[in-house]
């Protein structure tokens, strides 16, 4: 967990003192909705079909368990009894009131939790790896980075007029669990041949009408240079993006018109002005942020207890086990994923009682510790292994075991046409029909790892053209078609999906999705070639030949 | 559903009212004739060609404290007079969404 300082406390509460009186001249109609729309989106205030639309930041996904149950007091007294976890480590309520916003701000304020820049044309919430801190073989916590930039910009002036959004996420293991690679700068954590602490840089990745996969700028910048690079690409970005044309405004138009060559060569001037400025970190600085993340006090305990040993008898147990739990660094320890997404549900909803339940158990399981991730699941970082079977029982009360994580109803899907006043077509049934059509456990296992991303518009926001199957909602005479790309990927590895052919109505998705999926069945060298590596080794020929032969 | 928010020249092609958001709580409402918002959407001002649609736009924009992010939405007249939304956004709008929500499923 990390303590905020007085400084962070002051900020936060003055931001809802802010808030209140703007809200309060918006009603009055001292403020037009021309000058007030700027105020609330730095407040994470949108507005949808049906109401305002209000998102929380939940930085580097690192959740206390007085902050999730303020999240469920928000979502009981002031929305409909739910949250809506997105793929950016924020969370979102869709029936929020104007009128009852600032007391909603006010009240997250105590446990130190704010919506400052959630939206708006800033640097929005810096992400980082759910499983930070705890994942073996980590370079190091890479929260401790994603603090730092937090604090660097937040409400920093210089980055809050930026051409359009701009988003961070930070990496500090092999295996990328944050997507850096779609992000505007990706951050991968990595020790140099001296053994010191410093990044990869990647540059313009997004995803939205014009995907790019990020490239990288910059194959070392040492730790203490981070903030005075990050200034750097800043700058070029501001100086050079597009303002004139928001399809083109993003940092990774910019990367991709000007060549990566051309402007790395623009940062690197830009970075030899700054560098030895009061930008260069000092290590007494990261110290006392590494000294405001606490780790729990682990027993040393075994690595297989008889508790763990007996419960595998349970077979429900083992299939909710193989699935959901993963190492942990400590010895007798686990990382246990929550699926937000039981079959039939929208995916990443979390109604109050579950998160107020969830928090409990993180008291009693977790060391008070709950984390989200981008998959719109969350997880509990530090589980005894003895524990296991009795977290499980708990889980399965609450509809929160379903062992499905990786496999093909973990469906990321952004709210589409059903709140989303951009959507051209509807993403969470979709997702929900997916989940029923494939609800048998056996044969999601059999399947094997497979990531359903849907969007109900170019916008992205379900990353569709990074799913293993995308599915996006366009529109076409008034009907809702839905087009369909496989080979995707978000991770260290990460590629554009490709289409497999015309869109198909919303009552034909899950039948064509059922069809790829058993073309791959068929097509698969062995059980354990994975869907995208089959689609990789044949290209999405066979794919389209199975879907569209009898269509 | 192209989102109306891209919406650019005002040209109707069948009857059609202007909706919104009530400003303080963010609800779906409709212009009504009488120069208010409604809720409910059989109150609303019914318009039938571009120039009363203009002119019914303007008014509720206008109107910018009681509501915002007016636009044009087409619904369909029955014979009895019964006004329905005239797509599926609007639907969804009206109705809620499709999907039931998860603390009353
Ligand atoms: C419901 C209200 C939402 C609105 C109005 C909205 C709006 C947008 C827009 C306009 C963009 C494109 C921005 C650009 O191209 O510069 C975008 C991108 C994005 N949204 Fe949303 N969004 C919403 C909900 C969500 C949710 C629920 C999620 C997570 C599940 C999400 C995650 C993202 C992500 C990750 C991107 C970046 C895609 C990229 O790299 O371009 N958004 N959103
Ligand atoms: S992808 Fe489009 S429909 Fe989906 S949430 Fe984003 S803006 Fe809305």
């Amino acid at each position: 967990m990390y303590a905020y300082d007085e400084i962070d406390r002051t900020l936060v509460n003055e931001r809802v003192s802010e808030f209140r009186d703007q809200v309060k001249r918006r009603l009055s109609g001292e403020l037009t909705e021309d000058e007030f729309k700027i105020l609330r989106l730095q407040n994470g205030v949108y507005l949808q079909l049906h109401a305002y639309m209000f998102r929380v930041a939940i930085p580097y996904g690192t959740l206390a368990t007085n902050q999730l149950r303020a999240l469920a007091h928000v979502a009981r007294k002031y929305d409909r009894g739910y949250g809506h976890f997105t793929t950016r480590q924020n969370i979102q309520f869709n029936w929020i009131k104007l009128a009852e916003l600032p007391d909603a701000l006010e009240d997250l304020a105590k446990v130190g939790i704010h919506a400052m820049q959630t939206s708006g044309n800033n640097m929005r919430n810096v992400t980082s790896d759910q499983w930070a801190g705890v994942a073996p073989g980590e370079i190091e916590d890479p929260r401790i980075w994603s603090e730092l930039i937090r604090q660097h910009t937040t409400l920093h002036p210089e980055f809050s007029f930026l051409p359009r959004k701009f988003k961070i996420a930070i990496t500090a293991s092999d295996h990328d669990r944050a997507a850096i690679k779609i992000h505007d700068i990706g951050l991968k954590l990595i020790k140099n041949e001296k053994g010191e602490t410093g990044f990869e840089v990647l540059v313009g990745g997004g995803l939205g009408r014009t995907p790019f996969i990020a490239k990288t700028i910059k194959h070392f910048v040492h730790g203490r240079d981070i903030l005075s690079y990050i200034e750097a690409i800043l700058r070029v970005y501001n100086q050079y993006g597009r303002r004139d044309n928001i399809y083109k405004a993003r940092i990774k138009i910019l990367v991709h018109e000007l060549g990566i060559e051309k402007f790395s060569r623009e940062v690197e001037e830009e970075w030899q002005h700054i560098r030895n400025s009061s930008l260069q970190i000092d290590d007494e600085v990261i110290e006392d942020i590494r000294s405001r993340f606490t780790y729990p006090a682990y027993e040393k305990l075994p690595h297989m207890p008889d508790e763990l040993r007996q419960a595998a008898a349970d077979p429900d147990f083992e299939a909710w086990r193989k699935n959901s739990v993963a190492p942990h660094k400590v010895q007798g320890y686990s990382i246990v994923t929550i699926s937000l997404k039981p079959i039939g549900k929208p995916p990443g909803d979390a109604t109050a009682e579950q998160m107020d339940a969830l928090a409990d158990l993180a008291d009693v399981y977790s060391f008070g510790e709950i984390r989200v991730g981008h998959e719109q699941n969350l997880a509990l970082p530090h589980v005894a292994k003895r524990d296991l079977p009795a977290l499980w029982k708990a889980l399965d009360k609450l509809g929160l075991a379903t062992p499905n994580v990786n496999l093909i109803t973990d469906i990321i899907a952004c709210p589409g046409l059903d709140y989303c006043s951009l959507a051209n077509a509807r993403s969470i049934p979709i997702a929900q029909e997916l989940t029923r059509r494939f609800a048998n456990h056996e044969l999601a296992s059999l399947i094997g790892r497979l990531h359903i991303n849907i969007s109900g518009c170019i916008n992205a926001c379900g990353h569709h053209h990074v799913g293993h199957i995308g599915i996006l909602g366009v529109e076409k005479n008034g009907e809702e078609v839905y087009q369909i790309t496989i080979g995707g990927r978000a991770d260290e590895n990460a590629a554009l999906g490709t289409l497999i052919g015309p869109g198909v109505k919303f009552d034909e998705v899950a039948d064509v999705i059922e069809d790829v999926v058993e073309a791959y069945l068929a097509l698969r060298e062995r059980p354990e070639e994975l869907f995208m590596d089959t689609v990789k080794r044949l290209g999405v020929e066979p794919f389209k030949e199975r879907v569209y032969a009898t269509r | 559903m192209t989102s109306p928010l891209e919406q650019k020249k005002i040209k109707i092609a069948g009857p059609s009212v202007v909706t919104a958001n009530r400003t303080w709580d963010g609800i779906v409402v409709y212009r009504t004739a009488a120069k208010s918002w409604s809720a409910d959407l059989s109150e609303a001002a019914i318009v039938r060609n571009s120039d009363e649609a203009k002119a019914l736009l303007a008014e509720s924009v206008a109107d910018d404290v009681g509501a915002v992010g007016a636009y044009i939405a087409p619904v369909q007249v029955g014979a009895d007079g019964k006004i329905e939304p005239g797509n599926l956004r609007e639907q969804i709008r009206r109705t809620g969404v499709t999907i039931g929500q998860p603390a009353q499923v």
